[in-house]
């Protein structure tokens, strides 16, 4: 009876497993390796889960067996020494070798954890993209550190792009607390932390969109704290870096040279950037092709006219607690600024 | 209600004393658990300096290490004090009143003294804690020392003036002895913590 | 004796010497020796190691309930996606005052109450040792709860996780008090903490009864002396950094602040360093619960008793070597990352060592299937995923992709709820009739042990698969086409599930106070000393202390001849034997300290030293003076009080 609730218990947990809603546009699963790095742990995982299984299997096999085969006694009854003088040579024997059986399997799991953690380390880097991610409270800076020039060097926001087969260096530092960076389709975290650099390399071998998160509690926003890894071709991938090296496209529209005006006059531009404008804030996203991005706010909304319009005007309702003051803009100026960030492609 | 029923024969232990001294005694072990939470603290509080000192580019970090002469008379005065101190406990394990009132207070006027030259090796650290990290920990070290030796000069205090006025037991006694081998552990924990602080910021 | 000031000694309360059974004149006598004075201000005065242990228990799980009611409005925020029902500031509050009320105020003082209650009993004693020092280190505690609580009220608690990194819990990014409550939360409870584990450890050395030797102490007392050990040498680490955080906030040092000097991650060194082995400081109680039940309901001794303890004294080393192990995403050499990978993997074989004799006891005895049993025998299913799960997070690699998500979340809870509250249930099931006098329904207890069972892993279980979808740990609400959205409703309504099993032992505790089966001294025919008194236990615990022959004194025959009790200890005053480190070979004797109210007032007084700490540093200066002042008072010797002494007294 009671086994029978337990049995049930855990097929009502298998069923809702296996019913689990289907997985999002971006892909954000461990168990879906999309390079070298996650495809190593994936291996280690499957290791781990099988010598786990057995030997908790046999734990409980024997602990059953036991309940099952010991005589029953009244809960009063006094207990019997007698074990004490006996040396019980078959019981020791078999916690003997128990112990012995799991020495041996903790030493495979160390070992097969070394390797796996020195493979992750040989990724070649032979002809690799390089990178820098600053994490802030609660976005992320990219910037590609790549090209002949300084001019080169693109920053844009909570969004990288790779190209598919090259590795790639991420270079990480933190603008205030301790972030972490987790792509879990492609590697495993690592922790941005003020005052010290670290690093990770990945590399992505099928095209595809890959989400990635804040993985160390980062305040009040560390729930919405997302980016997007777009592993495209090579050729894709050269003619986006091309685009991001251009300065913002002047608008030509009325309405959009009216966004950017009131964009440079008012507080938009203490905190962002708009390149080839007089928008030169340092402390929110760099916005100069803000409308190439997917979503805004770190993930938190879709890159949409309505949602764009919608986040100037009360960034505090979506992401209680952001940076972004609420810009108070009439209704003409918050929709030429919409116009004008939408152009920003 | 009633007990499990124990009748055979009594082991009488009412002829043991009660008055004894050192690991014997329930006194010992709580005041070496102390020492041993507290020789913990100091310990973490050196792998600080250290762990700091690691990831420093330079130390001490940019300010002139300690004066030397303050941190080294009062090192001098606490091997010093160990003298009264060890008359201290000799006198309590003889029940001698006369020579633990003399040796307690001899060993107070030492820890007094200390305590004022402790003073000077504040002033003397040319850090403030708030500079940086390198005066945060030295501050934390030195202030931490000092925090037990306060204590246990007040402690001391404390005894003093009961020996003289009463009421006393002969366990007291055992404090008194208990209180002195508190000293040891502060005047010999005080002794890294002085290289540390005087020599590790000078060492390269 | 006289006195060294020719003090006079007062004979009244000495001749009466105890050795005589329950009801007679000396039995009589002790009753009222070792009684807490009536009446409010005795209440106040009150340091009978069970009066001030049962306290404790109480009040921890009062807060073990708080807790729980946060857990609870954790998960109906997570309960569907995008939920409005509590923001981030709250939600953050939340889960850092569930995190620090469970680990600070719930699972290490709670091990602590069960074992100042339960040691002295076990080792045949009347007392702990400094029961004036035990009742103040749990108003300390109690103190410093209830100040973390308030706060909480007043929108002020902490609000950066129970482990409080630096620079987020800095002056910089959490202004306000609320990251200073927490601190100073740290300092009380690790005070109490400490003392508590000085008194027990003296209690273990030197009160064991005649006979007793290390060699005899049941693995209960054993998990319990290991345990205060750990807690030696872990709390002091933690002590360490909460003040050097705290002197960050109020006066301006830099040990966190990488911009002068100091170094973000020294916060997570010492941290680690006392929480992990605070993990273990709550698991390893948990594994004398275990034993003592095991032991009684399979009526036979634990298998291996000797491999039992030093798997203890394996298990507590070893965990002060695994602390990197929370920090594999920090940027540490890998060399290092692969030492704490094997040390951690290494603590697996002392525990599996303790569960294959567990199992070898059960294979060879008689095996009684009450509701303790049942709650011991879950820790085989629950501890032992949780034990995989945390080799599988002691793997460099493997820990990059699940640290930091809900597979954490569900392995924590697996090995405390598994390791630590299902065997301290058992162990209130077990040991409610010494408390009370009286045995819980068994009926009830069942029906609860089965609804928290299924229900816990039907909470806990969903969110290791939840992690490996990505779901990290600590936000406050998560975006629907996640694919977490199923699973966090099971795993809610399980966990609501698991609230009304607990509730049920709740109302089977309230019930049973009344109606319970009237217990007897022994309801269990178990084998250790607990069980040779009453029920509950008469003031002195024993009238007879009794003289220990074997390992399960009740359970042995005395060999023809040996004494069987001691005899020849003033009733009318509170005189105790004290024996030997190893051998438990009486000693000599000494005089215990009469009921007072001075460590409550000297409570009172550090309440206000630490808590103008919060606001103020000059409360150095304040506050320590009625500390030192209510201390001395404490310790002052009272005159009619030496006088009896001195009527025993005898020099060596």
């Amino acid at each position: 009876m009671k086994r029978l609730a337990v049995v049930l218990a855990l097929s009502a947990l298998a069923a809702a497993v296996l019913a689990a809603t289907p997985t999002p546009d971006a892909a954000h699963q461990v168990f879906e390796p999309m390079g070298p790095q996650a495809g190593h742990i994936g291996q280690l995982w499957n290791l781990f889960v099988a010598i786990c299984a057995v030997v908790f299997g046999v734990v409980l096999a024997v602990l059953l067996v036991a309940l099952w085969r010991a005589p029953r006694a009244p809960h009063t009854a006094p207990g019997d020494v007698s074990p004490l003088a006996d040396p019980e040579r078959r019981a020791t024997r078999r916690v003997g070798l128990g112990v012995g059986a799991i020495t041996v399997l903790l030493l495979v799991l160390v070992v097969a954890s070394v390797f796996t953690d020195r493979a992750i380390a040989r990724l070649s880097l032979k002809d690799a993209v390089s990178l820098e991610v600053t994490a802030h409270q609660w976005w992320w800076t990219v910037k590609y550190l790549d090209g002949e020039h300084v001019s080169d060097r693109v920053e844009t926001a909570n969004e990288i792009h790779v190209p598919v087969g090259r590795p790639v260096i991420v270079q990480l530092r933190s603008d205030d607390v301790i972030h972490s960076l987790w792509l879990p389709n492609l590697a495993g975290k690592r922790d941005l932390i003020p005052g010290r650099t670290a690093m990770v390399t990945f590399r992505a071998d099928q095209p595809g969109v890959y989400r990635g998160q804040c993985a160390e509690f980062c305040g009040y926003q560390h729930a919405l704290m997302g980016l997007l890894v777009v592993a495209e071709t090579p050729e894709r991938y050269q003619a986006w870096l091309q685009a991001q090296r251009q300065p913002a496209q002047p608008p030509t529209d009325a309405q959009a040279v009216r966004g950017r005006t009131v964009f440079e006059s008012t507080a938009c531009a203490m905190c962002h950037t708009v390149n080839g404008t007089q928008a030169q804030g340092k402390k929110a996203p760099d916005l100069t092709h803000v409308a190439s991005r997917s979503t805004l706010a770190a993930g938190t909304l879709p890159n949409t006219r309505e949602a764009l319009a919608d986040w100037i005007r009360d960034p505090q309702k979506h992401k209680p607690g952001t940076n972004m003051p609420a810009v108070p803009l009439s209704r003409e100026d918050l929709d030429a600024v919409v116009t004008y960030l939408g152009s920003l492609r | 209600m009633s007990e499990v029923a124990r009748d055979g024969t009594a082991l009488d232990v009412s002829a043991l004393p009660t008055v004894v001294f050192s690991h014997r005694t329930m006194m010992w072990w709580g005041t070496l658990g102390l020492m041993a939470v507290e020789g913990t603290v100091f310990a973490l509080a050196v792998m600080t300096y250290f762990y700091l000192r690691s990831h420093a580019d330079n130390w001490p970090l940019g300010v002139k290490a300690p004066d030397l002469l303050w941190g080294t008379v009062n090192t001098v005065i606490m091997l010093v004090s160990l003298v009264p101190n060890h008359f201290t406990k000799k006198a309590a394990e003889r029940y001698d009143l006369a020579g633990v009132r003399l040796w307690l207070w001899v060993s107070i006027a030492v820890g007094v003294a200390f305590l004022g030259v402790r003073v000077l090796e504040f002033a003397s650290l040319n850090v403030r804690w708030d500079t940086n990290a390198y005066g945060s920990i030295v501050w934390m070290l030195l202030g931490l020392h000092t925090t037990h030796l306060v204590t246990d000069v007040f402690d001391s205090i404390v005894l003093g003036v009961l020996f003289f006025t009463g009421p006393l037991e002969g366990k007291r006694y055992t404090d008194v002895s208990e209180n002195a081998f508190y000293w040891y552990f502060v005047v010999f924990s005080w002794l890294p913590i002085y290289l540390v602080l005087y020599w590790g910021a000078r060492a390269t | 004796m006289r006195g060294p000031l020719g003090e006079q000694p007062d004979e009244s309360g000495a001749h009466l010497k105890d050795g005589a059974p329950a009801g007679s004149a000396a039995a009589l006598a002790l009753d009222r020796t070792w009684s807490d004075p009536p009446g409010l201000l005795g209440w106040f005065c009150a340091i009978n190691h069970k009066t001030i242990a049962t306290r404790f228990l109480v009040t921890t799980l009062a807060f073990f309930a708080l807790g729980g009611l946060l857990a609870a409005a954790m998960r109906l925020q997570l309960s569907r996606p995008e939920n409005g029902l509590m923001g981030p500031d709250l939600y953050n509050q939340v889960f850092t005052m569930h995190g620090s009320t469970m680990m600070f105020l719930f699972a290490v003082p709670v091990m602590q109450a069960m074992a100042t209650y339960f040691v002295p009993l076990m080792i045949g004693a009347r007392s702990v040792a400094f029961p004036r020092m035990n009742a103040y280190a749990y108003y300390v505690f109690l103190a410093g709860g209830t100040m973390l609580w308030i706060a909480f009220a007043f929108n002020s608690a902490g609000d950066a996780g129970w482990f409080a990194y630096p620079p987020l819990s800095g002056p910089d990014y959490s202004p306000g008090k609320r990251i200073d409550f927490w601190a100073q939360m740290i300092t009380y409870t690790e005070l109490a903490a400490l003392l508590e584990a000085v008194v027990v450890i003296t209690t273990v050395f030197k009160l064991r009864a005649p006979g007793m030797t290390l060699g005899r102490m049941p693995l209960f007392v054993w998990a319990m002396l290991v345990t205060a050990f750990a807690v030696l040498f872990a709390m002091p680490a933690v002590m360490l950094s909460s003040t050097a955080l705290l002197l960050d906030r109020l006066v301006g040092t830099h040990f966190y602040n990488p911009a002068e000097g100091g170094d973000a991650i020294l916060w997570q060194h010492l941290f680690w360093f006392f929480g992990h082995p605070e993990v273990y400081l709550i698991f390893m109680p948990g594994l004398g619960f275990m034993s003592a039940i095991i032991s009684t309901f399979t009526k036979r001794p634990v298998f291996g008793y000797t491999a039992m303890v030093l798997s203890l004294i394996a298990t507590a080393f070893l965990s002060f070597g695994l602390w990197v192990h929370h920090m594999f995403a920090t940027n540490l050499p890998d060399l290092g990352k692969t030492f704490f990978t094997a040390a951690s993997m290494l603590i697996a074989i002392p525990s599996a060592t303790q569960i294959f004799c567990w199992l070898a006891t059960i294979g060879g005895g008689r095996l009684v299937l009450r509701t303790p049993m049942l709650y011991a025998l879950s820790f085989f299913f629950i501890l032992v995923i949780g034990g995989m799960t945390g080799l599988m997070l002691a793997s460099v690699s493997l820990d990059t992709q699940v640290h930091d998500t809900y597979f954490v979340v569900a392995h924590l809870h697996y090995v405390l709820i598994g390791g630590a509250v299902f065997p301290l249930f058992g162990a209130l099931y077990y040991w409610y009739p010494k408390f009370t006098g009286r045995v819980m329904s068994e009926k009830l207890g069942k029906a609860s042990f089965w609804t928290m069972f299924v229900a816990f892993n039907v909470a806990f279980f969903p969110m290791h698969v939840l992690g490996l979808q990505g779901m990290p740990r600590r936000i406050y609400t998560y975006q629907s086409g996640m694919g977490w959205d199923g699973l966090n409703l099971l795993s809610s309504i399980g966990s609501y599930a698991f609230a009304f099993g607990i509730f049920l032992t709740l109302a089977n505790a309230i019930r049973s106070r009344r109606a319970g089966e009237v217990a007897g001294p022994d309801p269990w025919g178990a084998g250790t000393l607990e069980w040779a008194t009453d029920s509950p236990p008469a003031p002195p615990n024993f009238h007879r202390i009794p003289v220990v022959h074997g390992p399960y004194p009740l359970w042995e025959v005395p060999p023809a001849g040996a004494p069987t009790h001691v005899a020849g200890l003033s009733a009318g005053i509170r005189e105790h034997l004290i024996t030997t480190v190893i051998d438990a070979k009486p000693d000599h004797r000494t005089t215990f300290p009469a009921p007072t109210p001075w460590p409550f007032v000297a409570a009172i007084c550090t309440t206000i030293l630490f808590t103008g700490l919060v606001f103020t540093p000059w409360a150095v200066v304040w506050g320590t003076i009625p500390v030192a002042i209510a201390l001395t008072i404490w310790f002052w010797p009272k005159r009619a009080e030496v006088r009896r002494a001195l009527a025993v007294e005898k020099a060596s």
